[in-house]
């Protein structure tokens, strides 16, 4: 029953929610009900393309039905929609963690007025984002990229307080810059190639030579996504805007923008379009090892407790970045889990922030103190998921993390292999500090009088946070041949040809 | 003239952008180097169809128009799309200032330091 016009549903679907949830704003509790229905039917069908696709299967869905032109012509006409193994990983990542935030996002928006701009936005950042990953077509890529990267400036400023503003401002600034580099890109492939299709545009370069074009586009591809997934010479705006936005867009913004329109578009252009060459592994594993670091050691800095994520997040992004440049399928697959896990932990962590902030009020760590004995399921969540961030053993992050550096170990970088505990063991650093001042400790007297949060975003904290415990789970064989492997396939069998 | 000329051009016009927005401090001249990068972009992406001689993708049933002799349609169709994308991300930036303005007084970036260290 798995057919190819249903892939269209998940850029449909959202689109349509947010128009009517614009149209219906008047009628009390719409926007609410539309956002959590919109994004729950994305993750429904995400699981069902998921339990449906058979082994190495490519569906294609031709856009306005221009595929019957491709046998005529002999090239491939008009947009495809393509869905593979790795598109499903990535889509059942995103339309779940947007499933969580859109359920915790129905108490904690009651902070800000004009609800139903959140959500329409929101559901308009999932339709770009959702687009970017089923797209197979490098024009329609820079469009979907665009609408998300739209609706996420418009969100980070969503507070129009001083901070909000200039955060925003700075963040399309670089993202406007960003994506002019990667449409001049695509222009040059285009030019070189006279195709727009992901497949045929890998057909032909594997044949071709041009190489002095294509280290052009190399560049520019690497400066456009890297700003996209705040790698380290391009991570300036991600500090200011993460922290900037209501607390369930911080989650989704960290969780899972970067991975979507970064790393993946990274991942589908490097390795499906140009075969992996071998200059791009070592910049990525330069890039990521440098990010790494940098992220790791101001986080350490950090007082306020959601800008220390979002520099733990530039951390986390290098050694997703490591994982792919290595390029061996045991890379990749450390890689892959970790940027499941990096969102899901991230996802909570930043959600905890929120609850904290719903609850206490503030996000300066040296304010607080003794939470847990007034929070008691936001402590145990954030612990949890302090655990995973930090590669403590029996949650899901320590698994990822070992996954990659026994890979730089076969693969003989040691130096990097050291590098990479190092800075796990400076992240155990900087995350006790939030469980240490936070939550342990004496309670302060201004917080005798703080209450739990409400149900619903105790039951999306809680659902995330026993994620983060079992997500090691995945690495079972069985469950691993339908989730991850699938992923890692794609990945591995684009490289090889290309320049 | 190098046939590259105009790519050279088109290089020169996205590089004044770029020095504009990083060396600007009043906000809407940022956003002006913004469009003026843009409009780089855009240009190239309408250059890279150009032909000498071409006219434009129609057919017609009185003359005989080689496919040949027409100029690439589809980066014409494509600059639409990115000409709206960068028009929404403008009429963003100057929503944006408009907001700015009103809490700071001003348009200089550098009195705006909120965000600091």
């Amino acid at each position: 029953m798995i057919t190819e016009s249903i892939i269209p549903l998940f850029v449909a679907i959202p689109l349509a929610g947010a128009f009517l949830i614009a149209l219906l704003k008047r009628i009390k509790g719409i926007p609410d009900i539309l956002g959590v229905l919109a994004s729950g039917s994305m993750f429904i069908l995400s699981i069902l393309f998921l339990l449906k696709m058979e082994i190495a299967q490519r569906i294609i869905y031709n856009i306005g039905n221009w595929g019957g032109f491709n046998e005529v012509l002999g090239r491939i006409v008009g947009i495809q929609l393509v869905v593979d193994g790795l598109t499903i990983f990535m889509l059942l990542i995103i339309n779940f963690v947007a499933f969580i935030v859109a359920v915790y996002s129905v108490n904690y928006m009651t902070r800000y007025t004009q609800k139903w701009q959140f959500y329409c936005l929101f559901l308009l950042m999932l339709a770009g984002m959702n687009g970017v990953l089923i797209t197979g077509d490098l024009f329609n890529l820079f469009v979907f990229l665009e609408i998300a990267s739209l609706a996420s400036y418009a969100l980070v400023a969503f507070g129009t307080e001083k901070r909000e503003l200039e955060a925003s401002f700075k963040y399309a600034v670089m993202g406007g810059v960003a994506s002019l580099l990667i449409l001049m890109g695509v222009i040059f492939l285009y030019s070189n190639t006279g195709t727009l299709n992901m497949a045929d545009m890998a057909e032909i370069l594997t044949g071709s030579e041009q190489p002095a074009l294509m280290y052009l586009v190399f560049g520019l591809f690497l400066a456009g996504f890297g700003l996209k997934a705040a790698m380290v010479p391009f991570h300036a705006w991600l500090p200011d805007a993460h922290p900037s936005a209501p607390a369930p867009i911080s989650a989704m913004l960290s969780g899972v923008l970067i991975k979507a329109l970064g790393v993946y578009a990274i991942a589908r252009v490097f390795f499906t379009v140009f075969g992996f060459p071998h200059q791009i592994s070592i910049i990525l594993m330069t890039l990521g090892a440098i990010s790494m670091g940098v992220g790791a050691l101001v986080a350490l800095r950090q007082w306020d407790m959601k800008r220390l994520l979002a520099y733990s997040s530039i951390s986390q992004i290098g050694y997703i970045m490591v994982g792919l440049g290595i390029g061996t399928p045991l890379g990749i697959l450390g890689a892959l889990f970790h940027l499941f896990n990096h969102s899901m932990f991230k996802s909570l962590l930043f959600l905890d922030s929120g609850a904290v902030e719903y609850a206490a009020g503030t996000r300066d760590m040296k304010e607080m103190g003794g939470l847990s004995k007034k929070l008691p399921v936001t402590s145990g969540s954030t612990l949890a998921g302090a655990m995973s961030l930090a590669g403590i053993p029996p949650f899901a992050g320590f698994w990822s993390k070992l996954i990659i550096i026994i890979a730089l170990v076969e693969a003989s970088h040691m130096k990097l292999a050291a590098w990479a505990v190092l800075m796990s063991i400076v992240t155990i650093a900087y995350i006790l500090k939030v469980t240490r001042f936070a939550f342990l400790g004496a309670l302060k007297d201004k917080y005798l009088n703080i209450k739990e949060v409400p149900l619903l975003m105790r039951i999306s904290l809680i659902i995330l946070a026993l994620v983060c415990i079992f997500g090691g789970l995945l690495l079972i064989p069985e469950v691993r041949d339908t989730f991850l492997s699938p992923a890692v396939r794609v990945l591995i069998s684009g490289m090889g040809g290309g320049v | 003239m190098n046939a590259y000329m105009p790519y050279i051009l088109c290089m020169i016009l996205f590089s004044i952008g770029i020095y504009a927005i990083l060396s600007k401090r009043n906000i809407i001249k940022i956003i002006l180097g913004v469009v003026i990068a843009e409009y780089a972009v855009n240009l190239m992406l309408v250059l890279v169809a150009y032909k000498v001689g071409g006219r434009s993708a129609i057919f017609s049933e009185t003359q005989v128009i080689l496919p040949e002799s027409m100029v690439d349609p589809l980066p014409h169709a494509l600059v639409l799309t990115s000409i709206v994308i960068g028009l929404a991300t403008t009429a963003f930036l100057i929503a944006l200032a408009i907001r700015l303005y009103g809490k700071y007084g001003t348009f200089d970036i550098t009195r705006m330091r909120e965000l600091r260290g």
